[in-house]
């Protein structure tokens, strides 16, 4: 009962796996992938107040992982059911192309519940390796082959992460002499005097600042964004940053307010992560590739939080993860929707969009706006959060300077709204979104606006599931 | 709490809010464009007769707060949803819903794409413009402050004119970075204060003097960018000119107020030290907006620029009123806050009448229309006079009351009235320019265009400017229940400022000599 939703998991691979045997339509297998990521949203609810330790304490199921669990299967659900027909993935691979993207929802859902060195590692790089392969699959007639290219460089760059973080863990063990993260954090608290304790902990850190596409360790984004198929970039966008920011967490609580060295450098990594996001993102023309440069920014953001070092911090950076996930799923539907037989969207193709899909439109509105962190939305409410938090705690020039990125930020978010509600259409023609989609688009909104309006449900949620880990 | 008086009544504020949303939601299922008309003009009248309820409920004997509704919001962060209503906003709350049907119908035949998108938007603007005046919580009121920029963008983003993309744009990023800064300083305010957002908590503390001057720097860079002081104001032009007459109306009339607003709810009392040592050079900006707004209105040919510019100096003598410091400079500023709305609301609606006609903005297009539109011509008479303040009108009292709080203030310096002096420029340019314009759209001269296929205005055009006119004498001949209505909250407020004078008064009269 306790491992319910990954033997679910495994059991959906597996079908996958069979159907990868036979020449099933694409109509069969997208089909089979909604319905059984229903499933697995349905078995994490069910499971979603167990508690329990499995395999010798290196997995620990509580509030917190579950709640994490859940809302990692909603957000694969959410992207499987916009996804339309996967047109831009091969229709040679498309049943392995799920196979994969259900193994990459394992390994992450196994990766909120390690709370082990060695079972960390192992379920971030069964998840990593799913998704590197995710990546190529793009069918090549749309971009000239750029998914390869986008392909290796996320692989190389993981893979380099992937053994700062070994390396790290190497010396947390020979510090501590144990791999239980709780044991751990009770002895590295005797030795926070040494920076090779600092050392072990940044290295470690740096294994997820990469999945969530934090600076410095960003360069992957913007290429396997644009060179992704457009599903597997919002597969990307979303779902691993959710357990990225849950590791974060696990591994931020390890720190003691003693450690002012490693909050200094989270700090300088968020600002210039959100410098750094944020300018880039004003030139871009790809919609992609701007909402990677926007999600760069938005990981320093949710970094303020984590770098409070308090409950209250973690809990409201957990709240704007998941705001994140909505807003930015939002975005990505209507860029689906819009792209023509899997194309990448610029921004002008987002042309009087108000004409040919008001639905759409105003969905991606709320979506920019929101990211924009304009309130009603839940990107206000989280930000504001956040920034309260931080300045509690004495960071008084990160706040300012995080506030004025908001301002920046506007700029880009703004220019596509421009393009979306004050052009006209050109001739272009009218869109046609299914009927799913649709319901989707009003679900997104409501959500965004709902999280945005009312978000002390959904605080006192995550604070309930960060206690589980403090 | 003891400035509250909470009201265990009929939620009146919560309706006056809430109303004008619902039927925004409501118009996602009307299909017919008629209709969303009918259903917009019918919310908002009905949000109009019943903020008159206001009136008839407010004791004027009190400075507290009125018709308070306390809810918790997000109990974590000890945020709460407190409404009401003082003399300092009450009258800016009817003055938001008396307009919001007038443009409704304003834009009846203007508007003919997209229509109820556009009334949707101006209905959620109405909901976000009566909260900023009534939210006591600094988190209800910032989430408003800023909800309101998406509709506005909208409205002109979509319904303006040629440079509609420019010009919107300017006035989002704009206002958004203003108002970056004040974030902030409303957190600082929330962590200082003892973790609460409750806005009459944080008034009148013994904040260390350089806080406050960060502080009410904060508060000024939002607020004088809205109003906009004299540097700010770049926006301003550009965002009337292209905005849809509705959009410019409401920017005009209400959406200005709000940094004026701002100043006397915030910048006085929570920064009072800040603002005795800051008010000299809040003044000199005021002068130079006054005289700048009317230089430049002077040398405009297209007639939005030219009320806009105006704006900036009508705008300047609201700002002088209010850091003058006296009752007289205050109590006129806040008429003179209603009075701007009502005139400079009325200009602009007249030449969106002539705009739909001849489909320019041009002064020289307009030119000799007052042979063919006699009605339309004393209307715009009435309230370009109101506009450079002929004695009887509305914008007189105000502006007389804001000068003689600019004599008063020199007087009490004891030194030779400087800075009502400098005023005086000001309301003598308001007469050269609005007496130009009126003379060029009446008699033009020997070279005007063919106006007589122009059509006077319709009964439905009468009675959108009726009731501005109305206000316009009411006001001017008998302004006393305007006044009384602010006279208990103002007084409170300077008796309280009074007190934090004394500290720092030498510090403000060194910085004159």
């Amino acid at each position: 009962m306790l491992f319910l939703p990954e033997l679910t998991l495994l059991g959906v691979g597996l079908v996958f796996f069979f159907l990868s045997l036979g020449e099933p339509s694409r109509a069969k297998v997208k089909y089979f992938a909604v319905t059984l990521s229903a499933l697995v949203v349905l078995v994490t609810l069910i499971c979603i107040k167990s508690e329990g330790e499995l395999f010798y304490q290196a997995y620990r199921i509580d509030f917190f992982s579950q709640l994490f669990k859940f809302f990692i299967a909603l957000a694969t659900f959410i992207v499987l059911v916009f996804s339309d027909q996967l047109v831009s993935v091969k229709e040679k691979v498309q049943a392995e192309y799920y196979l994969f993207l259900f193994t990459a929802v394992l390994g992450l859902m196994m990766l909120v519940s390690s709370v082990e060195l060695l079972a960390i590692f192992v379920s971030l790089e069964l998840s990593s390796f799913a998704v590197y392969i995710m990546v190529p699959m793009r069918n090549s007639v749309n971009n000239g082959g750029r998914q390869v290219e986008a392909g290796v460089k996320y692989l190389l760059f993981g893979v380099m992460a992937t053994g700062f973080m070994l390396f790290g863990m190497s010396y947390l063990f020979g510090l501590t002499g144990s791999t239980q993260l709780f044991v751990i954090a009770d002895k590295l608290n005797l030795t926070y005097a040494q920076p090779a304790a600092v050392v072990a902990i940044v290295l470690v850190l740096v294994g997820f600042f990469y999945k969530l596409a934090l600076f410095p360790l960003h360069f992957w984004v913007p290429d396997v964004y644009e060179g992704a198929a457009n599903e597997t970039t919002a597969f990307i966008a979303a779902v691993p940053k959710l357990a990225a920011v849950a590791l974060l967490i696990r591994v931020v609580t390890l720190i003691n307010a003693e450690a002012e060295v490693i909050v200094n450098i989270l700090v300088v990594c968020s600002l210039l992560s959100m410098f750094y996001g944020n300018l880039s993102a004003l030139v871009q023309k790809d919609a992609k590739r701007l909402l990677g440069f926007s999600g760069i920014a938005h990981a320093g953001f949710i970094l303020v939080g984590l770098l409070t070092l308090e409950s209250t911090g973690y809990a409201t950076a957990m709240y704007y993860i998941i705001g994140y996930v909505f807003m930015n799923l939002a975005c990505f539907l209507v860029i689906c929707t819009v792209s023509e037989k899997g194309r990448n969207v610029a921004i002008e193709d987002f042309t009087g969009l108000h004409k040919r899909a008001p639905l759409l439109a105003i969905t991606l509105t709320v979506g920019l706006f929101a990211l924009a962190g304009i309130p009603p939305f839940v990107g206000f409410s989280g930000k504001f959060l956040l920034l309260l938090g931080a300045f509690k705690q004495g960071h008084v020039l990160l706040v300012v300077l995080a506030a004025l990125n908001t301002a920046i930020a506007i700029y880009y978010y703004l220019s596509i709204v421009r393009v979306t509600f004050c052009t006209d259409s050109e001739n272009r023609g009218t869109i046609v979104s299914s009927r799913k989609s649709n319901i989707l688009s009003i679900l997104l909104i409501v959500i965004i606006i709902v999280m945005g309006v009312i978000p002390s449900k959904f605080i006192e949620l995550t604070t309930t599931a960060v206690q589980a880990v403090m | 709490m003891d400035q509250l008086l909470i009201n265990s009544g009929f939620p009146i504020l919560s309706v006056l809010i809430f109303l004008p949303l619902a039927g925004a939601l409501l118009l996602v299922f009307v299909k017919s464009e008629q209709l969303c008309r009918y259903l917009t003009l019918v919310v908002t009248s009905f949000v109009a007769l019943l903020s008159l309820r206001l009136i008839t409920g407010f004791d004027i004997t009190t400075a507290k707060f009125q018709f308070v509704e306390q809810h918790s919001w997000i109990d974590a962060f000890n945020i709460n949803y407190i409404i009401g209503v003082d003399g300092i906003s009450i009258l800016l709350i009817l003055l938001t819903t008396l307009i919001m049907p007038l443009c409704v119908l304003a834009s009846w035949s203007y508007i003919k794409t997209r229509v109820q998108t556009f009334m949707a938007c101006l209905l959620i603007m109405e909901t976000a413009m009566i909260g900023v005046f009534v939210a006591l919580d600094l988190v209800l009121f910032y989430v408003l402050w800023e909800a309101m920029l998406i509709p506005m963008y909208l409205l002109i983003g979509i319904w303006g004119g040629p440079r509609k993309i420019y010009a919107s744009i300017k006035f989002f990023l704009y206002t958004l970075a203003g108002s970056i800064l004040l974030l902030v300083g409303i957190i600082w305010l929330y962590v200082t204060n003892n973790y609460s957002f409750f806005i009459p908590d944080m008034m009148w503390q013994n904040y260390p003097v350089t806080s406050q001057i960060y502080l009410f720097l904060a508060f000024f860079l939002a607020f004088a960018i809205k109003v906009p002081m004299f540097p700010f104001h770049t926006w301003l032009p550009a965002a009337h000119v292209e905005a849809p007459t509705a959009g410019s109306v409401i920017l005009a009339s209400i959406l200005l107020k709000m940094g004026t607003y701002g100043f006397l709810r915030f910048a006085l009392p929570i920064t009072p030290e800040a603002t005795i040592i800051l008010m000299p050079y809040v003044l000199w900006l005021s002068i130079a907006g006054i005289i700048y707004g009317g230089f430049t209105a002077l040398a405009q040919s297209d007639m939005k620029k030219l009320i806009a510019y105006s704006s900036v100096g009508h705008m300047g003598f609201v700002t002088l009123g209010i850091f003058v410091l006296n009752i007289k400079g205050i109590e006129g500023a806040i008429l003179q806050m209603v009075n701007h709305g009502i005139t400079t609301g009325a200009l602009f609606l007249c030449v969106g009448m002539i705009y739909e006609r001849t489909h320019s903005r041009e002064l020289r297009s307009a030119t000799g229309v007052g042979k063919y539109m006699p009605i339309y011509i004393t209307f715009l008479a009435f309230f370009s006079l109101s506009s450079f303040g002929f004695p009887g009108t509305n914008s007189f009292v105000g502006e007389f009351m804001i000068i003689a709080g600019a004599f008063e203030f020199d007087t009490v310096l004891n030194r030779f009235p400087y800075l009502a002096l400098a005023s005086i420029p000001g309301a003598v340019l308001a007469a050269a320019y609005m007496l130009r314009m009126l003379q060029k759209i009446i008699w033009g001269g020997t070279n005007n265009p063919d106006q007589s296929w122009i059509t006077d205005i319709n009964s439905r055009e009468i009675a959108v400017l009726a009731p501005f006119l109305f206000f316009v004498l009411w006001i001017g001949l008998g302004p006393q229940p305007f006044i009384d209505l602010m006279h208990a909250s103002v007084s409170q407020l300077l008796q309280q400022f009074d007190d934090h004078k004394a500290q720092s008064i030498a510090a403000a009269g060194s910085l004159f000599q």
